[in-house]
């Protein structure tokens, strides 16, 4: 009866003693997210099919984060037709323009547990991983699904455990250490697996760090990034839910695969464009950078604000550079208040903006135009991805990010 | 079906296939007008109704915006064909109704502008210069959702067996 974690957690799911990779099994869903972008897709769909009700309006949670405040009247509109959507449906959970990303809104406000399954309208759904659910990112149609009847199809993934062991340098961080893992397994190393983060490192980590690792499982290709829930998940979740959960971890004769990374002597890496794959010690790489962008749910959190801070306290952002700094929620946004950062971050010169996904996607809030160059603590740098398709994006750390930021172009901070 | 080939490279992402400043429209026909647009901002105007978008590995890598096949469908694409799909975009365009063709050698058998020929009864593409390229049948669970004509319908039917 050995299983991995995710085997366990979709047998549970699909009301079976026991599954195996490989196999397709319909799983009852824990909790499903659309947000102000991807929503309609998924609304007009779930239209169509004609249940008339969502399946259970307080597992179905609505953030708007993408386009917030609305950029466009087209933007408005959607907002307009999602907020009647849930009216209509009376659904429990909708936030509206004044929370924040998605992917820490949901944690944040208690609707992630261990061992449930969570899908959304948004790749990196299996941020949520990092709190031992099985999360994963759903296109609209799949959700109209959802919304209809609280059930999708999954294949049950093989697993890849990535067991990470040492002590991070000074200026190494979990950004860092996902960036190799991606650089060496690349773009599509991990497709259709459950990748599993496990060893010292991640023990020792924080959830925060642990986020960034599960957030960024899908740029190898992978449908879920798990770690396994301990004391350190416990205590996040005491206050924000609850609910009963069950806590699932892999059985050490379950059928895996295991890739062992030591880290201690990792510097800090930067992804180049226009691939996450392209990945390089970042003291190897020369570039002046035109913005600098710190947030998203991958880098957006209170951790990486008073990384950037601490290196920002007294500097000032270099001239013929600017600097976006948008806390990932209203939570981290009111900490950065209470702690003091924002007043660093606007004498050093930098915007800061309301909570939401800002220019990561390139849909809203400092696009860059042709020629120009972004370093951003976001999780992709495709072709375009920040605005003109010939701009470039860099993606690093948060202290990477505020160092370059000083200093104009990429740069190390000083030890 | 026989059609021409529009040929890409290797991890075709779906911010290229469709850039994220048109996510705020879901009608097809808008979207249509910025598909591949990343890549090639004039592949609208020239792709015709039953001609074939060609990819190498990790085709439809990054995002989950079902934005993108809607796209392809709103120009007619026949079928994607690629060395292997990102996991995702393979369910939505099922979804919505696009066959993906994973063939294993596609990439280097054929060029842009290539007439070929697919048998997807047969599991076969003809290549212009009559070579042979054979790729895996959807999984039968799949392949009933497409027959369909993507998930909604297949749900319609099936409802009150889920």
């Amino acid at each position: 009866m050995s299983m991995t974690m995710s085997e366990k957690i979709l047998a549970k799911a699909s009301g079976k003693d026991k599954v195996e990779a490989g196999e397709i099994v319909m799983a009852n869903i824990d909790i499903a997210m659309i947000h102000d972008l991807t929503g309609p897709l998924a609304v007009e769909g779930f239209e169509e099919i004609g249940t008339g009700k969502v399946w259970d309006k307080d597992k179905v949670v609505i953030p708007f984060d993408h386009q917030v405040p609305a950029d466009s009247i087209t933007a408005a509109n959607n907002h307009i037709f999602m907020r009647k959507f849930a009216k209509e449906q009376n659904i429990t959970n909708f936030y509206d323009v004044n929370q924040g990303v998605c992917h820490q809104v949901l944690p944040e406000m208690g609707h992630i547990r261990p061992g449930e399954v969570v899908v959304g309208c948004d790749s990196h759904t299996c941020t949520h991983g990092a709190l031992g659910a099985f999360a994963t990112g759903i296109g609209s149609t799949d959700m109209s699904m959802v919304l209809s009847t609280g059930k999708l199809w999954f294949k049950v993934p093989e697993t890849i455990r990535f067991n990470i062991t040492g002590d991070l340098k000074e200026n190494t961080s979990a950004k860092d250490v996902i960036l190799h893992i991606i650089g060496k397994m690349r773009a599509d190393g991990a497709t259709y697996k459950a990748c599993e983060f496990v060893g010292d490192t991640i023990e020792n980590m924080s959830i925060s760090d642990r986020m960034v690792f599960s957030n960024m499982t899908v740029e190898m290709g992978g449908k879920v990034g798990l770690c396994e829930a301990d004391e350190k998940t416990k205590e996040y979740l005491k206050g924000r839910t609850d609910k009963p959960y069950e806590i699932f971890k892999t059985d050490k004769d379950a059928n895996y695969e295991t890739v062992d990374i030591d880290v201690s002597d990792l510097d800090p890496q930067i992804a180049c464009p226009n691939h996450v794959d392209n990945v390089k010690d970042a003291s190897e790489v020369s570039k002046h950078v035109d913005q600098v962008f710190l947030g998203s749910c991958t880098n957006g959190r209170i951790e990486d604000m008073r990384d950037a801070a601490e290196i920002l306290k007294g500097h000032k952002i270099a001239k013929g550079t600017r600097m976006l700094v948008i806390p990932a929620s209203r939570e981290v946004y009111s900490k950065c208040l209470d702690e003091g950062l924002i007043k660093i971050f606007v004498d050093a010169g930098a915007l800061v903006t309301n909570p939401c996904c800002g220019p990561c996607l390139g849909g809203h809030v400092g696009l860059i135009g042709p020629g120009e160059v972004s370093l951003s603590t976001s999780n992709r740098n495709f072709k375009g991805r920040q605005g003109s398709p010939d701009g470039e994006v860099y993606l690093s750390s948060a202290k990477v990010a505020a160092a370059s930021a000083i200093k104009g172009e990429i740069s190390l901070p000083d030890n | 079906m026989e059609g021409k080939v529009w040929k890409f490279g290797n991890d075709v992402d779906t911010d290229v296939i469709l850039p994220g400043r048109y996510l705020i429209y879901t009608d097809e026909e808008t979207l249509s007008k910025h598909c591949m647009e990343g890549l090639d901002p004039d592949f609208s105007k020239k792709a015709q109704k039953g001609d074939f978008i060609v990819g190498g590995t990790n085709f439809g890598c990054g995002s989950s915006r079902e934005h993108a096949p809607i796209a392809m469908k709103g120009l007619g694409i026949g079928a994607v064909i690629a060395e292997s799909f990102a996991r995702i975009f393979y369910r939505n365009a099922t979804n919505i109704g696009i066959p993906l063709i994973e063939a294993p050698g596609i990439a280097d058998k054929v060029k842009d502008g290539d007439i070929i020929d697919v048998d997807m009864e047969k599991g076969v593409i003809k290549t212009s210069s009559g070579e042979e390229v054979k790729f895996k049948k959807l999984p039968p669970f799949m392949l009933n959702i497409l027959n369909s004509g993507g998930l909604i319908p297949w749900l319609k039917n099936n409802i009150d067996d889920i």
